[in-house]
């Protein structure tokens, strides 16, 4: 069932704002999404009738609390299909899941001279964290190559990469700027074959297509609320159980203990053991409401609606003069991402003249900054991107703003 | 407010005093992450006044048509003047103000000249 964006954009009230009396046209999800009321809502009455710290009290207003956060966890594990709660363990965000990856299993299974093998159009979150620790270990970090042409992972390099038998495959499921969307399950596959584990970005996959780790059958998986409609603060990082099993806790404190001595400490069941200290309780009940809300939508229908929004873009787009769009031009493969760029001016100028006429896009490297500098040989690119609420009319008002940008720099 | 002023973009599209200065005795190279701006400065420093001044380096128009500016603006100056410049003569110059957001990319030549004159200050001395 298509989605019906007029009743959806009721659900989301900044939508009904004005800048100078211009509309909010928000063209910015990949960075971060707006909030519907039911979010809101879930968060506020949190607040208003039931607040109180988790896995503590042995009154009614804890044992409430603690019941919606655990149900939070049930139902995003449902979501993305894992096993079950002990696999989902919640973090900041995207980032932090990656980086308690890197410090937990990573501190345990690199050592010297192993690789890491991640991909050119990986976001900072996924090289960073993989940096630190190899330069710790010292390890090898390789990158699997993109073909120039077609904006895809070049399969041929991933095999070469494969061949120097990594310990660790780390790849994004969507590109944050290409919105290319890579083959996981095969690279899943492959990662396996070689002795490998698989670590997945989901950040700009699971809010927008249908997601399962365990068909994808990724090792690791990592993802944050706040671009999935729910608050920021709250992240998800998954792995297979037996994994977490054997990693040892990053960070020590309350609730991730079962007991305590003077000298020593025993783990927490999981995902608790990689918790420590009060959560973030409110965060966790407003990506609960939103995995509600998702799943309301249909996640095929959130993924055809964004198909849809990326072709009409797509061929708005490139209709124009002096105007260049990257990425695949098969929108079956790609995610709602677009970036673009105007000949002679720079990204910062477009994003600035966009925003005077209400439309909100992201300029810049996109924190992939060897996938824009070192591949796509730009300083920066400005980039729109879409979401369940995002429709056609709000397209056609970036294409007009383009046309302003042009006029002002006075280009054809 | 419009900050894309036509001065602006005709000093962008047409830079003055854009690339290396071969006599210059100070220079600084700086760059702001948020933009992705890169902006050297090379100023040409005799007896405490500023003898010339270019500037080297990509960036967008407000960083560009700035410097393009600011080195217009700078020559002839005492170095002790340009030290007690600040955003106030940056928006002066432009007549503009460029607001939070791009306040950075502004403000970059005019703090790359500074520290070009500390650099320079910290030799002679």
């Amino acid at each position: 069932m298509p989605i019906d964006v007029d009743s959806v954009r009721e659900d989301f009230p900044i939508l009904s704002i004005k800048n100078d009396g211009k509309p909010l046209v928000y063209l910015d999800s990949a960075a971060t999404s707006q909030k519907p009321k039911k979010v809101i809502n879930a968060v506020t009455r949190l607040y208003r009738k039931y607040n109180a710290n988790i896995h503590r009290g042995v009154y009614r207003i804890s044992e409430l609390a603690t019941g919606e956060y655990e149900n939070s966890k049930k139902s995003v594990a449902k979501f993305v299909n894992a096993a079950g709660m002990e696999e989902i363990v919640y973090t900041r965000n995207a980032t932090e899941a990656i980086n308690i990856a890197a410090l937990s299993w990573g501190e345990q299974n690199i050592a010297r001279g192993d690789r890491i093998l991640i991909t050119e159009m990986e976001h900072h979150s996924n090289i960073i964290p993989w940096q630190m620790l190899a330069a710790r270990k010292g390890a090898y970090l390789d990158y699997v190559k993109i073909d120039r042409d077609s904006y895809t992972l070049d399969y041929a390099s991933l095999e070469e990469g494969l061949a120097k038998s990594p310990k660790l495959v780390s790849v994004t499921h969507a590109s944050n700027v290409l919105g290319t969307i890579n083959d996981v399950k095969s690279i899943a596959r492959k990662a396996h074959e070689a002795g490998a584990k698989m670590l997945l970005d989901a950040a700009q996959s699971v809010p927008h297509m249908p997601v399962d780790f365990r068909d994808i059958d990724t090792d690791f998986a990592a993802f944050s609320g706040h671009k999935m409609l729910a608050p920021s603060g709250i992240g998800v990082l998954y792995a297979k159980r037996g994994l977490l099993d054997q990693m040892q806790p990053v960070l020590g404190g309350g609730d991730m203990i079962k007991t305590v001595d003077y000298q020593e400490f025993s783990s927490n069941d999981l995902p608790w053991k990689f918790e420590a200290g009060t959560p973030n309780i409110e965060g966790a009940i407003g990506l609960g409401a939103a995995v509600k809300y998702l799943k309301k939508l249909g996640m095929e229908n959130v993924r055809e609606h964004e198909k849809a929004l990326t072709r009409y873009a797509l061929d708005k787009l490139s209709g124009i003069k002096n105007v260049s769009v990257f990425g695949p031009e098969d929108v079956e493969m790609r995610a709602g991402v677009v970036p673009f760029e105007i000949d002679g001016v720079h990204a910062h100028d477009i994003a600035t003249i966009f925003d005077s006429e209400g439309v909100a896009i992201r300029a810049g490297h996109h924190c992939a900054m060897p996938l824009v500098t070192q591949v796509l040989k730009r300083t920066s690119l400005s980039r729109m991107s879409f979401y369940v609420y995002n429709k056609e009319e709000e397209v056609d008002k970036a294409v007009g703003a383009v046309t302003k940008v042009k006029n002002k720099f006075m280009i054809e | 407010m419009d900050i894309y002023a036509e001065e602006i973009i005709s000093h962008y599209e047409h830079p003055h005093n854009r690339g290396k200065l071969a006599t210059a005795n100070a220079e600084f190279h700086d760059y702001n992450p948020v933009c992705g701006d890169d902006i050297t400065m090379f100023l040409d420093v005799k007896d405490g006044i500023i003898k010339d001044a270019k500037f080297d380096g990509a960036g967008c128009a407000i960083s560009i048509g700035a410097a393009s500016m600011l080195t217009d603006l700078i020559k002839g100056k005492s170095v002790k003047d340009v030290e007690k410049m600040g955003v106030h003569t940056v928006v002066d110059m432009l007549g503009i103000d460029p607001g939070p957001a791009r306040l950075k990319c502004a403000t970059l030549s005019l703090k790359a000249a500074q520290k070009a004159l500390v650099s320079y200050s910290r030799t002679v001395t």
